[in-house]
């Protein structure tokens, strides 16, 4: 059996090595071929590449962080401190040949491991990689969230939202729940259900900047990243702000990483001043330079809208709806809904439903896409579709950030076609809304419901041409190299 | 480049009632021999590695280190002590304790010296060896011998 092995220890200039050595020996005595990789003083001779491929299973003996595990992916492996590696070498080897005869095909799992040994990117082809890096984590929490709050509204009807987060739902006011523990006594199991999913999508962004930095940086990366993303969603600034955070904090790693440091000072580095310096850095500027701004523009933004009233109802409902499109639950999607909120409270039940149409349009559009034209789309994206359908008919905008984050050039500008048309049709068709969320689920509540249903079609129709021939036209050979590497790394 | 070891650097009688005091002896040593600079700072610095996890190995073996800018040239003591000393391995204390001296930022090729030093400690042959070694300079040549 073919093993590869890395031992680390704090200091790097003992444990390190004679786990090393336990190790290999152990391994040749129980006749297998292994190669080790010392992370210490050294200098760390990285493991060839086509030694990771042929591995059956890899074993981590490390007090530190392994560097570049990524390059072991889809392995089987086991892991434990260095101390074990020297004291019980041969357990380790033993549960090491165990575990890659339990694991189905371990062989060639993946031949051209991840980035380090793939081929060279272009500079377009790297940045796709890490916003798909970012988006592939993100999507386990875009699934679950958004499915949560979708089961929610059917069990517990439309009004749930504001059973759990207070607000007035059809004429009945309702306190919010300030004790979590208390949700179920008081709203039921769909009041938990809407909470859980309400927190998963609330890490939608953070998880978003954080892993799109991870991309980047590897793990010193997370830390700024999350708290970045963290920031994003405190001053509003949704996913583009999470975008940002993401790359700010990959880029700010990337460059502390190449401070060449003195090798006692290099533990320090890594424990306490690349996290303390980018995480402070990262959320200096998220909340200054960028939360700032974004305030200020969503405060003009609604005084503007305000300042509209009168005008042609058509082209508001064909503004409301580009905006609701533009950020898909960003700020300016949230200045589109609350002007819609807004108008319901005053009386105006048509502005509302426009934008409720407008927001369930990019997640549907987006999944048409998928169908349509599904070569055109990753296959994490193809499966984002499945659920966005979903999402989509419970007015879950967020449900179309994946296919955005991924690749905001081509997707936003569909998502505001499409989200344009809708508003404007549902406008001119004068349907109403007295809900401000649920989708089909408040179908019921809608005046003229065909005018709506034919809005949300055209507009799904839009988003997805507009997807499809801007992802055709515009192809990049860049994004396809990327999405090759990327299908590999996930 | 000086040996990792010289004879003056060996205490086959080493008594110490923790590893500290055990460390110090050694660390004493280092000092005669004008390879650690301040004692105090280098102890210092062992303390925190052993902080970290302590570096005692099963079957019988202690190796506090460091890499201290007090240290001037890769070094190695080597204490050899009768009833132990508990360097918190699981199996009891130690009574081959290897003081491992390495200079803050040394180049790489003593850290490779030191490497295959490490390496060695974990063959039962050189423990064998160390363990019946008559005198001090037998284990200096031992351990500059296994080293070669």
């Amino acid at each position: 059996m073919k093993l590869v092995a890395v031992t680390s220890c704090p200091t790097g200039i003992a444990h390190t090595y004679m786990a090393a050595e336990a190790i290999e020996q152990a391994a040749k005595d129980a006749g297998h071929e292994i190669h080790v990789e010392t992370q210490g003083a050294a200098g760390a001779e990285a493991l060839d590449p086509q030694w990771i491929a042929e591995a059956d299973a890899v074993i981590f003996a490390a007090d530190v962080d392994v560097r570049d595990k990524e390059r072991f992916a889809g392995k089987p492996v086991v892991s434990a401190g260095v101390k074990r590696g020297i004291n019980h070498a041969a357990d380790m080897v033993a549960e090491a040949v165990e575990k890659a005869q339990a694991a189905p095909d371990s062989g060639p799992v993946a031949p051209a491991p991840a980035a380090p040994a793939g081929p060279r990117l272009g500079p377009g082809a790297k940045l796709r990689l890490w916003l798909m890096t970012g988006v592939s984590y993100m999507l386990p929490f875009v699934a679950a969230g958004g499915i949560l709050i979708a089961l929610a509204f059917v069990f517990g009807g439309a009004e749930v939202a504001n059973q759990v987060n207070g607000g007035e739902f059809e004429g009945v006011d309702y306190e919010a729940i300030t004790d979590p523990t208390r949700i179920l006594d008081q709203v039921g199991i769909t009041g938990v259900l809407f909470y859980i999913g309400g927190l998963a999508f609330s890490m939608l962004v953070p998880i978003l900047a954080g892993f799109i930095a991870f991309g980047m940086a590897d793990r010193m990366g997370i830390a700024p990243g999350v708290v970045g993303g963290l920031i994003a969603v405190n001053v509003g600034a949704g996913f583009l702000g999470g975008l940002v955070a993401g790359l700010l904090a990959g880029a700010i790693v990337m460059a502390l990483k190449l401070i060449k440091a003195d090798q006692a000072f290099s533990g320090i580095m890594r424990i306490v001043v690349i996290p303390l310096v980018s995480v402070f850095a990262v959320g200096f500027i998220m909340l200054v330079l960028v939360g700032k701004p974004i305030a200020t523009a969503q405060t003009w933004l609604t005084d503007w809208l305000a300042g509209l009233s009168g005008v042609n109802a058509v082209l508001l409902g064909l503004l409301l709806g580009a905006m609701m499109g533009f950020d898909l639950g960003g700020p300016v999607n949230k200045v589109a809904y609350l002007f819609g909120v807004g108008a319901l409270a005053s009386g105006d039940f048509t502005v509302m439903a426009a934008v409720m149409a407008a927001g369930m349009v990019p997640p549907l559009g987006l999944a048409l896409a998928t169908v349509v034209r599904s070569k055109r789309f990753s296959q994490a994206e193809r499966q984002s579709g499945k659920a966005a359908w979903l999402l989509g008919a419970f007015f879950i905008t967020e449900g179309a950030i994946p296919f955005a984050a991924a690749d905001p050039l081509r997707v936003i500008p569909s998502t505001v076609v499409g989200g344009a048309v809708a508003g404007a049709v549902s406008m001119a068709f004068g349907s109403t809304l007295r809900a401000p969320h649920g989708g089909v689920w408040v179908l019921p509540l809608i005046g003229n419901p065909g005018g709506f249903i034919i809005a949300i079609l055209a507009g799904t129709a839009a988003t997805c041409l507009c997807a499809v021939a801007l992802k055709t036209a515009w192809r990049s050979k860049a994004a396809e190299t990327a999405d090759d590497q990327a299908l590999v790394a996930i | 480049m000086s040996d990792l070891i010289t004879a003056e650097l060996v205490d086959l009688d080493l008594t110490g009632a923790d590893r500290h005091e055990a460390t110090g002896k050694l660390a004493a040593l280092l000092a005669q021999a004008g390879r650690v600079t301040d004692v105090d700072g280098f102890l210092a610095d062992v303390r925190a590695r052993e902080a970290q996890m302590p570096t005692g190995i099963e079957g019988g073996i202690g190796i506090p280190h460091a890499r201290s800018a007090h240290v001037t040239a890769p070094s190695l003591a080597f204490g050899r002590s009768a009833e132990g000393v508990d360097f918190g391995a699981d199996d009891g204390p130690a009574d081959l304790v290897f003081l491992i001296a390495a200079p803050a930022g040394g180049a790489s090729d003593h850290m490779t010296i030191l490497a295959s030093l490490a390496r060695k400690l974990i063959h039962q042959d050189f423990k064998t060896a160390l363990r019946e070694a008559p005198d001090a300079a037998a284990v200096a040549a031992l351990i500059t011998n296994a080293l070669g």
